[in-house]
């Protein structure tokens, strides 16, 4: 039924099939990879490609930092007292929204004086890299964990999962106030430990996909083929699973990193944070509820360069997310 | 290129004709319980000793219904899978328990071809890649270069050869497929296990890529296991047929003695239930139709004796006491049944009393063995 005896063999050259593929006069036949049909889904979708604009923004601003403070601003811990007003109590700054002029961009911190747009550039580049070395760190350790546990399962699978409940479950709050609370409050000792905190208990999330679409991955039959073209483990890991693994692991990256911007600066909120002269948004949220009756504006400025910043990543994740479809993909 | 391989081919065959041998073979999956120690709580006898062997040149049909462990013998046969029990000798060779650092060199002898042309390419890969991924992993020499030898290989399977730069999304279902036969012979196997080849496709493509397969075993020398459970496909390109029901052979046999004369009462079932397209035959193949009731019994707990016992109208308390073994009933002719099917059961009066009795077998009694 299926097979009649009048199918000849001669068909087999010219296949009906073959107009899926018609040849456009003379070009050469470039495939379209899933990655390059990705973009051109990702090109539609406005509100993820402004997001990702206010992310390569963000990210400039805080490269450029110094020289935009050159051009626009003033040195960091400069201090203005002319800028605030003696009558009342030498508290809020001269003028309304906080004293914001063609001179101070974003207005003036309270009692010092100090210039907001300084603090908030500066600010910029302080979240960027401790979140984005965090998230790089949960990266590195959720793919190998997770191929691990995803592709070899048994007790291995079950240990590493283990493993990550155990630390999804964590007080990690706590244990960051009391950590960094006893070691010493110099820059680059306290970066570094933020970023392992934060990176190191971050990376079950990444963990936790990777392994789950591993899981799936090794059960489809390619790997199967390679196995049977005499593929080893290692080939079967690097050259079929990671690169159909890349789509979900780059719209989780970038969706934990708003999370990790938050969690740096809910430290930098409790005190726990960068130490004191290096500008932190945290930091000023902090410092800003002691005089939000006098001027709210110090509270709204890196209060929106957060929410802006966590907002704009989670955009460009979502956006990500649609154009590579990590839920249907062939 | 084919005739270099052929005088190869004649020079390395061992003394037996037989390409692979399989004895006894066995897969038993543990099904195993608890979170931290695991203990097995039984096994899926998914095969349970299987016998058979493929002549070189030849193809094997092996069909069955869903599993009864036609895929997983396949699976074994090429390594993919541990066997659990069993030998399989391939050009006398025995590779069973092979390591994989010796098998790799057997995956150039022993090629396969997958059911799901969507799942068996990897969507990250162009066409190119795929197909020469065996070449690259075997490190096979290319003298004109790995991309003119894929080009070839796309030519030889009836793409276009310009598609190299192209990704499995951009074909159709039998160009995937084409695909996936381009990459098992990139290795120039002896043996190609084909499992459910055609199944995925449209009945159109079908006839395609059947034949394909038929011009390039006779171009390349090739030796088919396919695996199947539509038997008019298993019929147009098999040489020998072996019917498998629940992890066993029950029948194997040169393709027109099996379809002429089953002798298994399961075969007789399964080839009645072959649609007939003609529909001047249709109702009278309908009438005739010996249908089976009931399901498979669960391969974890097998039936004793006969595993086909629960659902036979022939079944008698022999069937349950004793397994019965693969005897050679005519030439050729192997049989695994204590009271085979006699000439008068394949006349259409035969068959009518057959359906009769297959349906008066009731269903629950899978369940407990009738002593």
């Amino acid at each position: 039924m299926t097979l009649g005896p009048v199918t000849s063999s001669t068909d087999l050259t010219t296949p009906a099939e073959e107009e899926a593929s018609t040849v456009t006069d003379g070009k050469k036949i470039e495939g379209r990879s899933l990655g390059r049909i990705a973009w051109t889904r990702l090109k539609r979708d406005k509100v993820a490609l402004t997001g990702g604009g206010i992310i390569i923004f963000l990210i400039l601003v805080a490269i450029f930092a110094p020289v935009l403070n050159k051009l626009f601003g003033h040195p960091v811990n400069e201090f203005h007292q002319d800028k605030i007003d003696p009558n009342l109590g030498g508290i809020p700054p001269i003028g309304t929204w906080g004293g914001i002029s063609t001179d101070f961009l974003l207005g003036v911190q309270p009692v010092t004086g100090r210039d907001l747009f300084s603090q908030i550039i500066y600010g910029a580049q302080t979240s960027l890299l401790i979140a984005l070395l965090a998230t790089l760190l949960a990266v590195m350790i959720g793919i190998v964990v997770g191929i691990t546990a995803g592709f070899f399962g048994g007790w291995i699978d079950s240990l590493f999962s283990r493993f990550m409940d155990l630390i999804l479950a964590f007080p990690l709050i706590l244990f960051a106030i009391a950590l960094i609370s006893v070691l010493p409050p110099t820059y680059w000792y306290r970066v570094t430990v933020i970023v392992l905190i934060i990176g190191g208990f971050s990376w079950p999330y990444i963990g936790r996909i990777v392994r789950g679409q591993t899981l799936s991955l090794r059960e489809r039959e390619f790997v199967e083929a390679a196995r049977s073209i005499g593929a080893g483990n290692f080939r079967i890991i690097f050259r079929e699973l990671l690169p159909n693994l890349a789509a979900p692991i780059l719209v989780y990256s970038t969706l934990i990193i708003p999370t990790n911007i938050l969690f740096e600066a809910a430290l930098s909120f409790l005190g726990v944070g960068v130490p004191s002269p290096t500008p932190s948004w945290g930091r000023l949220l902090s410092d800003a509820v002691n005089y939000y009756e006098y001027d709210p504006m110090y509270m709204v400025v890196p209060g929106t360069a957060i929410f802006i910043t966590v907002l704009a990543f989670n955009l460009f994740g979502d956006g990500l997310r649609d154009a590579l479809d990590p839920k249907s993909n062939r | 290129m084919a005739s270099s391989t052929q005088t190869e081919r004649t020079a390395t065959r061992p003394a037996t004709d037989n390409l692979l041998e399989v004895s006894g073979l066995e897969k038993h999956f543990p099904i195993t319980r608890g979170a931290f120690v695991r203990r097995k709580v039984g096994a899926v006898h998914a095969v349970d000793g299987v016998d058979f062997s493929i002549r070189a040149g030849e193809t094997l049909g092996v069909v069955g219904e869903s599993g009864c462990g036609k895929s997983t013998t396949g699976r074994l046969v090429t390594r993919l899978l541990e066997p659990t029990g069993g030998k399989i000798t391939f050009e006398g060779r025995d590779i069973t328990h092979l390591s994989t650092g010796a098998m790799r060199d057997l995956r150039r002898d022993v090629q396969m071809i997958f059911q799901d042309p969507y799942s068996s390419l990897n969507p990250r890969h162009t066409v190119g890649t795929i197909v020469g991924a065996p070449l690259r992993v075997q490190k096979i020499p290319t003298p004109q270069g790995i991309k003119r030898a894929v080009q070839d290989l796309l030519e030889l399977v009836g793409l276009n050869p310009e598609h190299y730069n192209r990704y499995p999304h951009e074909f159709s279902g039998g160009q995937r497929q084409r695909i996936g036969i381009a990459r098992a012979l990139a290795l120039r196997p002896k043996l190609i296990v084909c499992d459910e080849p055609v199944s995925a496709l449209d009945v159109s493509i079908q006839a395609q890529v059947v034949n394909l397969l038929d011009d390039l075993q006779r171009e390349l020398n090739l030796t088919y296991m396919f695996i199947a459970h539509d038997l008019s496909v298993v019929k147009h390109i098999s040489d020998r047929v072996a019917v498998m029901y629940l992890g066993k052979i029950v029948e194997i046999a040169d393709r027109d003695a099996l379809y002429a004369t089953p002798f298994h009462p399961y075969t007789l079932a399964l080839l009645s239930a072959v649609p007939v397209p003609d529909p001047a035959r249709r109702d009278r193949a309908q009438r005739e139709r010996v249908l089976l009731t009931g399901d498979v019994p669960s391969p974890i707990d097998p039936p004793s004796g006969c595993r086909f016992r629960t659902r036979c109208w022939k079944a008698q308390d022999k069937c349950a006491q004793e397994v019965p073994p693969l005897r050679e009933l005519a030439s050729g002719h192997r049989v695994a049944c204590h009271f085979p099917v006699e000439e008068a059961e394949r006349t259409p009066q035969g068959r009518m009393a057959a359906q009769q009795a297959a349906a008066e077998i009731p269903p629950d009694n899978t369940a407990e063995p009738a002593l």
